[in-house]
């Protein structure tokens, strides 16, 4: 403020004076935008730090061919390491496919339930237990599947280890099926009333009207939320470690031992010598993860948002 | 539909839509009492009165469709062509196949325009395979009559809510032709139109007449006065007045009807 005009004001109030609430805000504004700007910070500076550790791998011993179609994941190998995980990429795809054929029919008919069916407290009751469900820590899950799923399975097909791609895919299944339930939900309750009611009043059924109508609009986002459980199933660590009998194999069927690329990084991981090439092999398969969970959650939240929008 | 005695009664009189004390109720609250109607066949009724006082309601009964919102109860009858639909035989399904409606913001399913006229057909002739010059021929004949066909014939596969709002509406209203309904009810389908679209509307549902039954809500009389024969004025819940279009605003019977058409209620 200006000499003369503070003459001029005299003993009227300073409009230009800054009191406390004006820095608090200023303040909490920046905090808020830090805050905000922490999750690009985060996914980049994760993203770099995962790229360096990886890269003299990426450098030196790596060999595409190797890497992406050997079998042979054998990186303590005295003479010869190799470093390859087809078989690995094998065992993530085959437990995540089994997973979702288990959750995608389980998560789409919960939502039809709690969407279209269920009322009032009872819809209620069923969100918060669906968020429970999500809740449960994959610790937990892969305890299941060690002591409940490991002899059930041992018992029921007669096979000699219960730890295979069936065990695992089922629990998995049922890890992702809240989330996707969730998702699937949302796509569902987004679509206008005004289509059932116009289909229920051409004379659909109740079901007519969901399969014909409900589901055709919902469709992009049901996929995003099937989307979003693959890219759980890829990420999942803990409960597939325990699950899959961790066993380097390509699997010939649901009975077979297998081994998933994260369980592959959590198992041995503390184990190598920092900088070594196995260490940062593993660093190259985190980044090969990164990137696909990357691309899928992304297109998920894509098309999940593109439904919020129209 | 199998005839009965009371059918053949009705049909005498030609009564598309006969009410006996009709009540209804939302939860605890009462929308419509003592509704006491007989609607012609092959006639534009109107139904008037200010907003709140039942007429989308008793429309909504006629079809059944109220039954969608699980706190709705109903006391009384309501004979279409001289059927209960209220009997606890009728099928849900039926009735609505007899009887259409047309809601008052355009409704066209999020699917292309040849699907949304053929959706109502194909829920209700699934025994018999259409093949596709039959359901061509749908499309067409039903498009024609709410005289769409030349706007939309080259564009039967776009989707349907791409249409203008009039476009819209009237797509509405061919979709329920397939079905051969014999009863339209149509809940203000005009609101949402500007008035080059209103008066579109209007000419068609003119057109219409005769072969229909047609129950129409709206809130402007105008539009009343031009496109109906007989015309009902409700009041909080009860009907006042049901007469000759013509007679009720010139001589109106009731003062609450004279208030009402005087705009007096607003
Ligand atoms: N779904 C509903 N639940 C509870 N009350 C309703 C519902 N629909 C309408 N009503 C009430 O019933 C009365 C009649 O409403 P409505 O038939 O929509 O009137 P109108 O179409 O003549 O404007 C109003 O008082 C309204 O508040
Ligand atoms: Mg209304």
């Amino acid at each position: 403020m200006s000499q003369a005009a503070r003459q001029r004001s005299g003993n009227l109030p300073d409009i230009n004076q800054r009191n406390a609430d004006w820095y608090i805000d200023k303040l909490v504004q920046y905090l808020v935008f830090l805050s905000g700007i922490s999750a690009i910070v985060l996914i980049v500076g994760i993203f770099v730090f995962v790229t360096i550790e990886g890269l003299g791998f990426l450098f030196e011993d790596f060999s595409f061919r190797e890497f992406f179609l050997s079998p042979w994941w054998e990186p303590t190998d005295e003479d010869e390491p190799t470093y390859g995980i087809l078989a690995l990429m094998a065992g993530t795809a085959s437990v995540t496919g089994l997973a979702m054929l288990v959750a995608i029919p389980f998560s789409l008919g919960s939502a039809i339930y709690v969407a279209e069916f269920a009322s009032g407290k009872k819809r209620e009751f069923l969100k918060v237990l669906i968020e429970l469900l999500a809740a449960i820590p994959s610790v937990v899950w892969g305890f299941i599947g060690l002591s409940i799923m490991n002899p059930l399975i041992i018992d029921l097909f007669d096979v000699p280890v219960g730890l295979n791609i069936l065990n695992a895919g089922i629990i998995l299944g049922l890890m992702a099926a809240p989330i996707m339930t969730s998702i699937s939900e949302d796509a569902l309750k987004a679509v206008p009333d005004r289509y059932r009611e116009a289909a229920e009043a051409l004379g659909g059924t109740r079901w007519q009207v969901i399969y014909k109508t409900v589901l055709p609009a919902a469709k992009n986002g049901l996929l995003g939320g099937v989307l979003l459980g693959v890219g759980r199933g890829f990420g999942e660590t803990m409960a597939v470690l325990m699950a899959t009998g961790h066993a380097i194999n390509i699997p010939g069927s649901v009975f077979d031992s297998v081994r998933a690329l994260t369980a592959t990084i959590a198992a041995e991981l503390g184990e190598t010598a920092v900088g070594s090439p196995h260490y940062q092999a593993l660093f190259t398969i985190g980044i090969f993860l990164f990137s696909i969970t990357f691309v899928i959650n992304l297109s998920a939240d894509l098309i999940v948002r593109g439904i919020r929008k129209s | 539909m199998d005839m009965n005695t009371e059918e053949s009664i009705d049909a005498a009189v030609g009564l598309a839509i006969h009410t006996d004390a009709l009540n209804l109720w939302y939860g605890d609250f009462q929308a419509l009492y003592d509704v006491n109607l007989d609607i012609k066949k092959g006639r534009v009724t109107s139904l008037i009165g200010p907003s709140g006082c039942g007429k989308s309601t008793f429309l909504r009964s006629i079809n059944r469709i109220n039954e969608r919102l699980g706190y709705v109860r109903i006391e009384g009858a309501i004979d279409v062509f001289g059927n209960n639909i209220y009997a606890p035989e009728v099928e849900l399904v039926q009735v609505r196949k007899q009887v259409g409606m047309v809601f008052q913001r355009p409704n066209p399913l999020p699917a292309s325009i040849r699907e949304n006229i053929l959706f109502g057909h194909k829920l209700h002739n699934r025994e018999r395979k259409y093949s596709r010059d039959d359901e061509d021929e749908i499309v067409e004949e039903s498009l024609r009559q709410v005289l769409l066909w030349d706007k939309v014939k080259d564009n039967l596969r776009r989707k349907a809510t791409g249409l203008s709002l009039e476009e819209q509406q009237k797509l509405c209203i061919a979709r329920l032709l397939p079905v051969k309904p014999s009863v339209l009810l149509m809940d203000e389908p005009c609101s949402a139109l500007d008035p080059k679209g209103t008066a579109a509307v209007e000419e068609l549902i003119w057109e219409l007449r005769g072969k229909y039954s047609i129950l129409i809500v709206t809130h402007n009389m105008a539009q009343a006065r031009r496109a109906s024969e007989e015309c009902i004025f409700m009041l909080m819940g009860k009907v006042i007045e049901h007469t000759n279009t013509a007679d009720m605003f010139v001589t109106p019977q009731h003062q609450e009807t004279a208030d009402y058409i005087e705009g007096r209620y607003g």
